[in-house]
């Protein structure tokens, strides 16, 4: 397959089929929590696309040249979820000191983007996907991790999008008393999902 | 024995009403209003302040799996209980090794408490907790191929878990050793409750199984939305409607909102109610 085809396949697959929030049941807190309101929905998944790149851009390379080179893959997990609580506090103090305006919109969500599973969750996947036994080269598969990352943060995106629409309007529904609160919340999520189910298909890796 | 039961549970609320006040919260009426009930729960409970070991363990025991159940009353831990339910062994097999990792980090945390400082409490936290996946991940690889299989990713990603990291910062690091291995343990057990429960429903309606066995009628035609994503969301906002009904019906206190998330420090939503 072509690059650039092969590329725009990962970024659509990541949005539609295997949505990271809506299939792969990565990020929830966040998707449940601060998706009431669209432009907090919309902050959160500017930080969550910004760190998942960054963090797949930095993980990716150690992983194949540090952690694969010195047969040391088992502290994988270690060393990932440390980049990626490190890089989060650079992230906040290079904001904080040379671009406050963007620090005062991303900046209460870059802490909580630390324990995000979304993010790890993707810096593992790639490794896994698009890791040396698929692609030999390291430019090939850096490029489709890259994409990988873009596209599921879009995904996650997408879904905070349709999910705080939703969750708009439920505030004026009359719900049961017993499903007030995060059963209804549930319920909603499990009918956007349903409708994530009609893409399956549509893109194949 | 009713009044025994009785003061025991005001006994093992005392826990959760004191991180109540810890917090500060900001929605002054409820906090008042547990305010009152603390100072009579706690004159209710004084007299029996040392039990015997047993006792102890009964109490950790309710708190984990029915006053505080992680998954069902705080809702942590949201993102394994959702994907590892699709079968009620996967959700046994999830339950243990967060357990384990619980109990063991817990007890690290706990011995470190003292010695860890204050402001680089977080990412020390989170290298033991990583640590201690790591040798769950190694354990499980070795041990129960088929489990690490279908597991997957979300293995790994028990360092990312609420639930940890939430003990960690609520009850390890102010509490004695012993105690908090059983608090680990504890979680841990009502945490693997939920998930089995869930596992259960999710698995006999969306494959008609039960543990990997057949059942008559149900395999014929099984309801295969149970078993995707959305069968997930659902079942998981049944049960916890589910909880609360029972919670409310039996008069449990309200749950600690902000206070047992790892994030209140930091969120912005902690001051204005938290994001339920």
């Amino acid at each position: 397959m072509n690059m650039t085809v092969k590329i725009v396949t990962i970024i659509l697959a990541g949005i539609l089929t295997n949505n990271y929030v809506l299939s792969k049941f990565l990020g929830i807190c966040p998707f449940l929590g601060v998706s009431k309101k669209l432009d907090t929905a919309m902050g959160m998944s500017a930080a969550v696309i910004f760190v998942m790149l960054l963090s797949t851009a930095v993980t990716y390379p150690i992983q194949r040249f540090v952690l694969e080179a010195l047969g040391l893959e088992y502290l994988q997990t270690i060393v990932f979820i440390l980049i990626i609580a490190a890089l989060v506090q650079l992230v906040e103090i290079v904001l904080k000191k040379y671009i406050p305006a963007l620090h005062a919109s991303l900046g209460v969500y870059l802490p909580l983007i630390t324990t995000n599973c979304a993010v790890l969750g993707c810096a593992i996947l790639v490794t896994e996907d698009f890791g040396s036994a698929a692609y030999a080269s390291f430019g090939e598969g850096y490029a489709y991790a890259l994409s990988c990352a873009f596209g599921s943060g879009l995904g996650f995106l997408v879904a905070m999008a349709i999910f705080a629409g939703v969750r708009k309007r439920m505030e004026s529904c009359d719900i049961p008393e017993t499903l007030k609160g995060l059963p209804i919340t549930l319920v909603a999520a499990s009918l956007v999902a349903m409708s994530f189910l009609g893409f399956s298909g549509v893109v194949h890796m | 024995m009713a009044k025994k039961t009785i003061s025991m549970r005001k006994d093992s609320h005392e826990e959760s009403v004191a991180i109540i006040e810890e917090t500060q919260a900001a929605e002054q009426t409820e906090t008042a209003a547990a305010d009152t009930d603390t100072a009579a729960e706690t004159a209710a409970a004084k007299p029996n302040d040392k039990k015997p070991a047993a006792g102890v363990l009964g109490d950790a025991m309710k708190r984990g799996i029915i006053l505080e159940n992680p998954v069902l009353r705080l809702v942590l831990g949201t993102c394994p209980t959702l994907a590892t339910t699709t079968a009620a062994s996967n959700a046994i097999g999830m339950g243990i090794a967060a357990t384990l990792v619980l109990i063991c980090s817990n007890t690290v945390i706990s011995l470190l408490r003292n010695i860890i400082p204050d402001k680089v409490r977080i990412p020390a936290y989170i290298t033991i907790i990583a640590s201690f996946v790591s040798i769950v991940q190694m354990l499980v690889k070795a041990f129960a191929p088929a489990l690490d299989e279908s597991l997957g990713i979300y293995l790994p990603l028990i360092v990312v878990n609420c639930i940890i990291l939430g003990r960690a910062e609520m009850y390890a690091s102010k509490h004695a050793p012993a105690l908090s291995a059983l608090d680990g343990l504890a979680m841990g057990v009502g945490f693997t409750t939920a998930l089995l429960c869930m596992g259960t429903i999710r698995e006999i309606l969306g494959a008609g199984s039960l543990f990997g066995a057949k059942l008559p009628i149900l395999s014929s035609q099984p309801i295969l939305f149970f078993s995707l994503a959305p069968g997930g969301f659902f079942v998981f906002g049944m049960l916890i409607a589910a909880a609360n009904k029972l919670s409310k019906k039996n008069n449990l206190p309200v749950r600690n909102g902000c206070g047992d998330c790892p994030a209140a420090a930091t969120c912005s939503l902690s001051g204005k109610g938290g994001c339920r």
